[in-house]
């Protein structure tokens, strides 16, 4: 295998930690208006993420880094090709870190119900436009022979990328039910697993859909049917997470959905590969892991630094869920 | 207004923000971690209320940080793609780094460090500070590597149209980090150390007299100068690295337009840049070579020449950074460099022939005060970046052909507005929320919920 095959695998690692990890925390602030039904109540539901949602965030941000380093070309088109999309997605961003910390300092319900709209959207946002850019990104855009986006920002809006962009923020609400099932306690974790029957169907359903519509889209991708059973897997693992849900094992249930969210993830990579993005003007220009690469100088160098690197980060964030594994409750104290 | 244009504002607007918070993170991480060390040692409960109190200040800020560091993160692509192809290879390594090795650090300690203060023991909670303060200060050296190949590229060949990276250590290596890095982290002390010392100066004109707030005073008035006197140490041999490295980034920082040798200092300056010299000056015979040198002689280049020079070399074009800028945004930073240990050392000296309170007058220049290192930090950054024009990678790559040219000027004024808007408001509710925060004047209950 080479450098760039690597690397490729990596950035798909990192993209799959970052919707396995901020897809939960995205589905909680989707589900923050009908999960917190008064102000205490919803600082339950945020404090549930208060501890991790930074970390899970830095996911993103190394996904980014990591394209930079490796693939400078991809990196370069994808985003000042997707200019406004990404504007909107930071800006959605920023309201919601900013959100998180400012909210629980003054004590005025129309304070709070500000900084609650911006937890809101500023988790939908970015869920419903990541959705649309990998949609984007496999279907193809246009890109020209000098690796330059010569759409518009409302090309990005077809059909198939909205309903990806639908899809991912459906089943990241789901993932976000599931875990505050987990991390609630008493009547409030009752009215999650509620809410997780509810969006499940929805979920599913759209994520049939948006499988079905892929497989044309695959077109002469050369690992086609990979990627086509990797997403019957997410489908199964999908069903899988209700069966455990109504057997009131949520534990299982939360780790078959993100196996399915994972699943869902490596496969949208799958098809792409060997691309990173697709040029629909002639499949001669779209961005491989060979045209978009950094030199294989710095790819090995990437490859010794992140070996190094990303196991420990696993660690010490895995010990900081369990740090923090305490259900949220009525007689917890909490912090935002 | 053309992309260029929109694109070089956005980018000025948006990183100065980014850097209001950054340095003030980069300090205060570090005394947040030392006071609760103290605490841990000595289980004095007054250490305790000093960490509850300022680090509430600091995470406020710590979330304005976070928030526009997300947009640093994704604009060399937006706006800067030719940029981001011709450095990737080089540019992006340090970038990523800074992610793997000190995002994910700060990031997740500082989760379990405003949440832990019941779960974790003491010293297991103090050392999540520090953790979160060697996160901090490690992403400055990351970015700091990134950036100070623009200022001094090192380790690399330039093949296929790009540069690419040909030695790892030699971007670590880099002598102008060894200058940059110690400039930023005293900085960044300087900056946490006055912030904190003018709002304790806040709290004493409230009378608000504690003795908590008194040691705070102390405290960061030591801290600060300890800051100021390094920053301004570190920052004298970083000008002489500059003379000889980029010669025309301190010649137009100092409105040094001839060739001089002994070169004189010039204290005061209107540069006439379109007849290439000063239209007004006054001047101290063999100051420049002294402060370049260390010792009164030394031929220092003029803007003059090296505008020569560089035509030669590189073809025709306007090598000369905006002069009167240059030259007023430098001493800027000089001045103000000048005045903070005046600062912290008359504040130290009151604090110790306890008078604190009697000088109202000194506690309200003393609030003043707090805007003096975000001062500095601005200004030494333009001096660093509007310096290197008309480069973008300095001898390698311009400002023009750097520019992406999928955005359109639409697009560009959206981003540039939106987000520039977003910004000031966010810092605005940021800053409001720190003065509401001193009004209620009490180290809130962090832990005990608030
Ligand atoms: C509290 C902030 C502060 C203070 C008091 C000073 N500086 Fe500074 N300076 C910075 C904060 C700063 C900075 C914002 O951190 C910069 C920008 C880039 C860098 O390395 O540090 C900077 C840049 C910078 C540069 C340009 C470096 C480059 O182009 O790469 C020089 C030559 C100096 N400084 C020199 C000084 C001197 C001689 C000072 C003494 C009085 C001084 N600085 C005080
Ligand atoms: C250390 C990381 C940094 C990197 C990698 C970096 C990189 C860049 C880049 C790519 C540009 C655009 C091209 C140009 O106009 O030259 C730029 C411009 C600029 N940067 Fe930086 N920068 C960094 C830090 C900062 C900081 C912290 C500040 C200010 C607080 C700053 C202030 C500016 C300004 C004012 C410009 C516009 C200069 C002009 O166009 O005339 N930079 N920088
Ligand atoms: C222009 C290039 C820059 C980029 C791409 C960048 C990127 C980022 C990102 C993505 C974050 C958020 C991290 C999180 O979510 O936890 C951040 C925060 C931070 N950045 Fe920057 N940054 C830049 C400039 C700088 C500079 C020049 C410094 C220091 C010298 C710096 C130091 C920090 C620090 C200490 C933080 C922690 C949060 C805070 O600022 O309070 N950054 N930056």
């Amino acid at each position: 295998m080479d450098w760039n095959t690597i690397w490729f695998i990596l950035i798909a690692v990192l993209f799959t930690g970052f919707f396995f990890l901020e897809g939960f925390d995205y589905g909680v602030g989707i589900l923050l208006p009908w999960m917190g039904k008064d102000d205490q109540e919803r600082r339950f539901v945020i404090n549930t993420i208060g501890p991790f949602w930074d970390g899970n965030e830095v996911w993103m941000i190394t996904a980014g880094g990591a394209m930079f380093a490796a693939f400078p070309h991809w990196y370069a088109t994808l985003f000042s090709g997707f200019y406004i999309a990404l504007v909107l997605l930071l800006l959605a961003l920023i309201a919601r870190g900013v959100a998180f910390e400012f909210r629980s300092q003054v004590d005025d319900p129309r304070w709070r119900k500000v900084w609650d709209q911006a937890i809101f959207w500023g988790s939908l946002l970015p869920a419903l436009l990541w959705g649309v850019a990998l949609a984007n990104i496999l279907r193809g855009v246009p890109v020209d022979g000098s690796m330059t986006y010569v759409g518009g920002f409302f090309n990005l809006l077809n059909p198939y990328a909205l309903l990806g962009g639908v899809t991912f923020v459906l089943i990241f609400t789901l993932h976000g039910a599931h875990f505050l099932a987990l991390k609630l306690a008493d009547d409030m974790a009752a009215r999650a697993e509620t809410v997780a029957a509810k969006v499940w169907p929805f979920a599913v359903g759209a994520l049939v859909l948006f499988a079905g519509a892929t497989i044309p889209v695959l077109g002469d991708a050369p690992n086609r049917l990979a990627a086509v059973v990797l997403v019957i897997l997410a489908l199964a693992a999908l069903s899988g997470s209700r069966v455990f849900a109504h057997r009131q094992t949520w534990g299982k249930a939360f780790t078959s959905l993100a196996v399915g969210i994972a699943l869902m993830t490596v496969a949208l990579f799958v098809g792409l590969f060997p691309r990173v993005l697709v040029s629909s003007l002639d499949p001669a220009y779209s961005l491989t892991i060979y045209s978009a690469a950094a030199s294989d100088y710095t790819l090995k160098t990437m490859t010794i630094v992140a070996g190094m690197l990303v196991p420990v980060v696993l660690i010490y964030q895995g010990w900081s869920y369990w740090m923090f594994r305490q259900r949220i409750g009525r007689k917890s104290k909490l912090t935002y | 207004m053309s992309v260029i244009a929109l694109a070089r504002w956005q980018f000025a607007i948006l990183t100065v923000i980014h850097f209001f918070f950054v340095p003030l993170t980069l300090g205060m991480t570090v005394f947040l971690a030392i006071l609760e060390t103290l605490y841990v040692r000595t289980r004095d409960e007054t250490y305790k209320k000093m960490v509850q109190f300022w680090s509430k200040v600091f995470l406020i800020n710590f979330a304005l940080g976070v928030v526009s560091g997300i947009v640093q993160e994704f604009q060399f692509g937006m706006n800067w793609s030719e940029y981001s192809r011709f450095m990737g290879d080089i540019f992006g390594a340090p970038l990523a780094i800074e992610a793997l090795l000190a995002f994910y650090l700060e990031s997740t300690f500082i989760g379990v460090w405003v949440f832990g203060w019941e779960k974790l023991s003491p010293k297991l909670h103090a050392a999540m500070m520090w953790l979160v303060a060697i996160g901090s200060n490690l992403s400055a050296l990351w970015i700091l590597i990134a950036n100070s190949f623009m200022q001094e590229p090192v380790g690399f060949v330039l093949r296929n149209g790009r540069v690419e990276m040909v030695d790892f250590f030699a971007l670590i290596k880099n002598p102008n980090v060894w200058v940059q890095f110690p400039h930023v982290l005293s900085a960044g002390m300087t900056t946490a150390g006055f912030v904190v010392l003018g709002l304790s100066a806040a709290l004493l004109l409230k009378g608000r007299g504690d003795e908590w707030v008194l040691r705070s005073f102390k405290a960061s008035a030591i801290y600060g100068l300890v800051g100021v006197l390094l920053v301004t140490w570190v920052g004298h041999s970083q000008a002489q690295h500059m003379v000889q490295q980029q010669p025309m980034k301190m010649a137009a920082a100092e409105a040094h337009w001839e060739t001089e040798n002994p070169a004189a200092y010039t204290i005061f300056a209107i540069a006439d840049p379109a007849s290439r010299r000063n239209a007004v000056s006054i001047r101290i015979p063999g100051f420049l070579s002294l402060l370049s040198y260390d010792r009164f002689s030394g031929e220092v280049k003029g803007i003059n020449e090296l505008q020569a020079t560089y035509e030669r070399k590189y073809g025709p074009d306007n090598y000369i950074p905006p002069v009167n800028f240059m030259f007023y945004s430098f001493h800027l930073m000089v001045l103000a460099g000048m005045l903070m240990p005046v600062l912290a050392i008359y504040a130290l000296y009151l604090h110790h022939k306890e008078q604190v309170a009697e000088k109202r007058w000194f506690l309200k220049w003393l609030v003043w005060g707090i805007s003096l290192p975000f001062i500095a930090s601005t200004t030494g950054w333009l001096v660093t970046e509007v310096g290197r024009q008309p480069w973008i990678v300095l001898g390698l790559q311009k400002v023009q052909d750097a520019v992406s040219p999928a955005v359109s000027v639409g697009e560009a004024a959206f981003s540039l507005f939106a987000l520039t808007l977003v910004y000031v408001l966010i810092t605005g509710v940021g800053i409001y929320l720190v003065l509401r925060h001193l009004d209620a004047g009490e180290p809130s209950s962090v832990g005990a919920g608030y």
